[in-house]
């Protein structure tokens, strides 16, 4: 490595590059322990350790069975898919969204006291809970296969889609915590509005009822509009792969896949426009 | 041929935005309205910290002022100044942590700041993830710290406790295993923010000598920050001194350590020399000059002893005159508090003054010493007292790799004689 050629410029407007791929690959073992520090760091002096990424979505899908799949009695648009199964494939990519974006959106506030002491690139703050949280979603698939073995639902061939709604996911993710910690650490009033839009954010996203519902009761053009809703496209393509017999929502991935890339540029747009002054407003 | 510089500075600014004291509501009112009102303000008042153009704004603070300065590869710049003059400021501005308001840098290699030893240190890892986890901030690749590990870690000396979280470890040991860590970054140029104040005296030994050996012969540039003289006198080989945000000197550093003492903020040589009339006193005396400098060679040092002159114009005639000096450190702890009479037989003249006097070489030890005096009559009567008219700092001579300040008020040099008994 000849790192006497590099030149360094430091001046009020230098244009940051959008993406600093050189940078980025000299910081990845940095990214990789910080990823690692997260995660052996979440569950430690807990008595159920990672248990806890299982516990925290069963519960959510035992209430979520039975009140909208028992008691309002909301029926699942997947030929014989057991709603603990649809709520299943709901609640798993939800718990990443949720737990990503309020780590990364808090990101830079609990960071501080580091980057305000060193330089590095600022992106891999946010960055570190988008892997990390892999994680625990990974994890938490031992409660699908668990479900799939209990109600003998075999998934079908869509399996080999997966890919596609899982990236929706992560990228809308990563985006929206773009977003959220660079807006938190100039105003604070994100990290208290957070707690409580997230939350709500769920009950639009089609995690207790399928989008279907959407469809028939708004007609297509609300359905589409809906889809903007990047986690619309990432759920239901999601919970698509694993249905047997149910034909991926393509106009659905589509939309999503469109304004999941949206958020995400726009979001790392912000973050890079602004980082400049995260030591000093931090 | 490429230019040998490995920093320039060019015309670096800093303003910061301080906050200005907001309008208080008389009435009810008004107290409702400006309550409505706030969520906006505050808004704009965010905003503004991010902005920077309107330079002339009464809120803004100038944290550094057109500094320029080229730095050659191999230099070792120490950079002095009284607190809030700009020091740590320009070395973020160098680290990269925050951004200039105006000028430009260039640096060429690879930089590594140490503003703080131990940044991300995270106490539920061990010592040994905190090390790669703390290396990679540092901006080390995992080859690079899979390499060097094994010295690391006998640098700290805490080879038993590299598997233990960070938490059970004493204060102490995280510096080590911090500033182990630092010290083998192996950077073309090392931004260093007084680390060197961590550690027991057997530890800082070993931080100095690794400080000299990276400045000895690699080749290596140093930016290194310090308030310990010593320090930067025996490792720098350039000194700039800040005073409010501007570069007021630039030279070797023995100059910049002499330049520094002679303008510490506390008028360090009082001079009114050209306005009497100005010059703190009253009807009675006036203190036209008071001047501190070393007995011997440029720089207050305790080998230096002090050479202490006050000019003073009086106004009181046919009395006895007296002057008393007192000498307190910086924990206001009095040294001495000590005169001598000026006129003896009641023959005061209205006129100048001047007493002179010597504190001999190891009498003070190194520290930061405020002067007051007393003008009395006749022992009895105080014509004028002047608190704190001017102040010095006395350093620590390095010798050999014993820089560390020794503790206690004076540092006499003590006959001792030793002897063997067999009983």
């Amino acid at each position: 490595m000849n790192s006497k050629d590099t030149v360094v410029s430091i001046e009020p407007q230098s244009a940051s590059k959008f993406i600093d791929t050189k940078e980025l690959i000299r910081y990845k073992d940095l990214l990789y322990y910080m990823v690692l520090r997260d995660v052996t760091v979440l569950y430690k002096q807990t008595v159920l350790g990672f248990s806890w990424a299982i516990i925290t979505p069963v519960f959510q899908i035992v209430i979520f069975s039975f009140v909208f799949g028992h008691l309002a009695g909301i029926k699942p648009d997947m030929n014989d898919m057991p709603y603990p199964i649809f709520s299943c494939l709901a609640v798993i990519p939800w718990t990443y969204f949720s737990n990503t974006v309020n780590a990364s959106g808090q990101s830079l506030i609990n960071t501080s006291s580091i980057f305000t002491k060193v330089y590095f690139p600022r992106i891999i703050i946010p960055l570190t809970h988008v892997f990390s949280k892999i994680v625990d979603f990974s994890i938490s698939f031992i409660i699908l296969i668990g479900l799939m073995i209990f109600f003998q639902y075999k998934p079908g061939m869509n399996v080999v889609f997966l890919f596609i709604p899982l990236l929706i996911i992560i990228i809308t993710s990563a985006g929206m915590g773009f977003w959220l910690s660079s807006l938190a650490v100039q105003y604070r009033d994100f990290k208290f509005a957070m707690t409580f839009m997230i939350p709500l954010l769920m009950y639009v996203a089609p995690v207790t009822f399928p989008a279907s519902l959407v469809l028939n009761k708004l007609g297509t053009t609300a359905y589409h509009i809906y889809a903007l809703y990047p986690m619309v496209g990432g759920i239901e393509g999601f919970r698509s792969s694993f249905s047997a017999g149910k034909e991926m929502p393509w106009d659905l991935i589509s939309i999503s896949a469109v304004s999941a890339i949206a958020i995400f540029t726009s979001g790392l747009w912000y973050f890079r426009k602004m980082e400049k002054y995260f030591a000093d407003i931090a | 041929m490429e230019s040998t510089s490995a920093i320039e500075v060019k015309n670096l600014s800093k303003i910061y935005r301080i906050g200005l004291k907001e309008q208080k509501q008389e009435t009810l009112t008004g107290t409702f309205l400006d309550a409505i009102k706030k969520p906006v303000r505050n808004f704009r008042k965010i905003k503004n910290l991010k902005n920077n153009s309107n330079h002339n704004d009464e809120d803004v603070f100038w944290a550094l002022k057109d500094i320029s300065f080229t730095l050659q590869k191999g230099e070792i710049l120490g950079i002095i100044g009284s607190n809030g003059a700009g020091k740590s400021t320009l070395l973020k501005l160098l680290s990269r942590i925050t951004y200039p308001s105006a000028g430009k840098i260039e640096c060429r290699g690879k930089v590594a700041s140490l503003l703080e030893v131990g940044t991300g240190f995270n106490p539920d890892l061990t010592g040994r993830e905190n090390v790669y986890l703390n290396g990679t901030i540092l901006g080390l690749s995992k080859r690079e710290i899979d390499e060097r590990f094994a010295a690391i870690v006998e640098f700290s000396g805490i080879e038993k406790f590299i598997e233990t979280p960070v938490k059970r470890y004493s204060s102490g040991m995280k510096v080590r295993l911090a500033f182990a860590v630092a010290a083998h970054l192996e950077p073309e140029v090392l931004i260093i923010d007084e680390v060197l104040a961590v550690g027991d005296a057997d530890f800082q030994r070993k931080c100095i000598g690794k400080m000299q050996e990276i400045s000895d012969g690699t080749g290596r540039t140093v930016l290194f920050v310090s308030h310990n003289m010593a320090a930067v006198k025996s490792l720098c080989t350039r000194g700039i001194v800040l005073k409010s945000g501007q570069k007021v000197f630039d030279g070797s550093q023995t100059d910049a350590i002499n330049f520094y003492q002679a303008n510490l903020d506390n008028a360090a040589n009082l001079d009114y020399i050209d306005n009497i009339e100005d010059a703190p006193g009253n009807e009675f005396v006036r203190i036209i000059n008071f001047r501190i400098k070393p007995l011997e060679g440029k720089i207050l040092s305790i080998t230096s002893g002090v050479d202490f002159e006050v000019l003073l114009y009086n106004y009181v005639e046919k009395a006895n005159l007296d002057i008393t000096f007192e000498l307190r450190n910086s924990e206001e702890i009095i040294v001495f508090h000590t005169g001598t009479y000026i006129t003896t037989n009641n023959d005061s003249r209205k006129g100048f003054y001047r007493v002179t006097g010597t504190l001999p070489p190891h009498l003070l030890n190194s520290g930061l010493y405020f002067f007051s005096i007393i003008i009395g009559q006749n022992q009895k009567i105080a014509l004028f007292k002047g608190r704190d008219m001017v102040s010095f700092e006395v350093i620590h001579e390095a010798q050999s790799n014993h820089m560390r300040q020794l503790p206690g008020v004076v540092s006499p040099k003590l006959c001792f004689k030793t002897s063997f008994e067999e009983r």
